[in-house]
């Protein structure tokens, strides 16, 4: 055989060998990823399984809740009335109002009233006791009995017209006793001795 | 006989190294698949996991259906103790 043929047989040998090599090695990966592909499957299998209930269970969730909240809006609109019902979401959920009542479409036009805010126990019993508190400027019974923003201002109207005009400086306060810079009774007997009273005897004689 | 070298050399200088060229590009890519099928394989498990609890929407189910019920006749209550707007 010539040297040409030998090396023929050669290159077409290291041919082969790299054809086995790799094609060999592509087979493992993708048996590898027939694995992993196996798994895949199975997984999404259960999971089609475990979700196949869940529309109608949601279905059914949704429609008892479609129930509840139409009878307890129709309740709330029956005993508090549509102004005041949209009042009290709008307080309880800023904003709420603007979305309405769903089964009221008409409630979105209402303007909700101011009624709806949290207050506490002590801000209730004054509004209750004196009408004082923010909470009764929305009383049926009428407006405050004051001004709730000028409300700690009203004490002032107690002192001398004088306190009301908010002067800078109020005069102070007289300094007094026997040296005092200023002796408001200006006599020319105080400080000297006293006179002696005429005694009963002379004024007999 | 020289036509004979031209192709020896042909053969290993081009043919070789393109062959072992592109079966490398094959493996490589094959080799690249494996680990994107991996993450998903444990993906769809740990979903899979998740979804465990799907089934406790039966009994999810059930209590909606008997709050509704008792909200219905607390209502009902009501509208008869509160007098309407």
């Amino acid at each position: 055989m010539s040297a040409a043929g030998v090396v023929t047989i050669v290159g077409g040998l290291l041919i082969v060998l790299a054809l086995v090599y790799y094609l060999v090695s592509t087979i493992l990966e993708l048996r590898k990823i027939t694995a992993g592909l196996d798994e895949v499957i199975g997984s999404v299998t259960d999971i089609l399984q475990k979700t196949e209930p869940v529309n109608g269970i949601v279905d059914s969730i949704n429609a008892n809740l479609d129930a509840g909240v139409s009878a307890l809006e129709g309740l709330l609109v029956k005993k508090a009335g549509m102004d005041d019902a949209v009042g009290l979401i709008d307080g309880l959920y800023p904003g709420a109002a603007a979305a309405g009542l769903r089964d009221f479409p008409e409630s979105a036009t209402v303007t909700p009233p101011r009624i709806a805010e949290v207050y506490t126990k002590g801000t209730l019993t004054l509004a209750r006791l004196g009408r004082e508190a923010p909470i009764a400027m929305a009383n049926p019974a009428g407006p405050v009995l004051r001004n709730v923003e000028g409300g700690s201002l009203a004490a002032r109207a107690l002192y001398p017209e004088v306190r009301q005009t908010r002067p800078e400086a109020l005069p102070r306060s007289p300094v007094i006793g026997t040296d005092a810079p200023v002796q408001y009774e200006q006599r020319e007997d105080i400080g000297a001795p006293r006179k002696r009273r005429p005694s009963s005897g002379s004024a007999v004689e | 006989m020289t036509l004979w070298w031209i192709g020896n050399a042909v053969l290993i200088a081009v043919v070789l190294p393109v062959v072992v060229y592109l079966l490398n590009g094959v493996l490589q890519a094959a080799k690249s698949i494996v680990p994107s099928v991996r993450r998903i394989a444990d993906v769809t498990a740990a979903g899979s996991k998740d979804l465990d609890h799907a089934a406790l929407l039966v009994t999810t189910d059930d209590q909606v259906a008997r709050t509704i019920a008792g909200v219905a006749e607390y209502g009902g209550s009501l509208d008869v103790i509160i007098d309407d707007a």
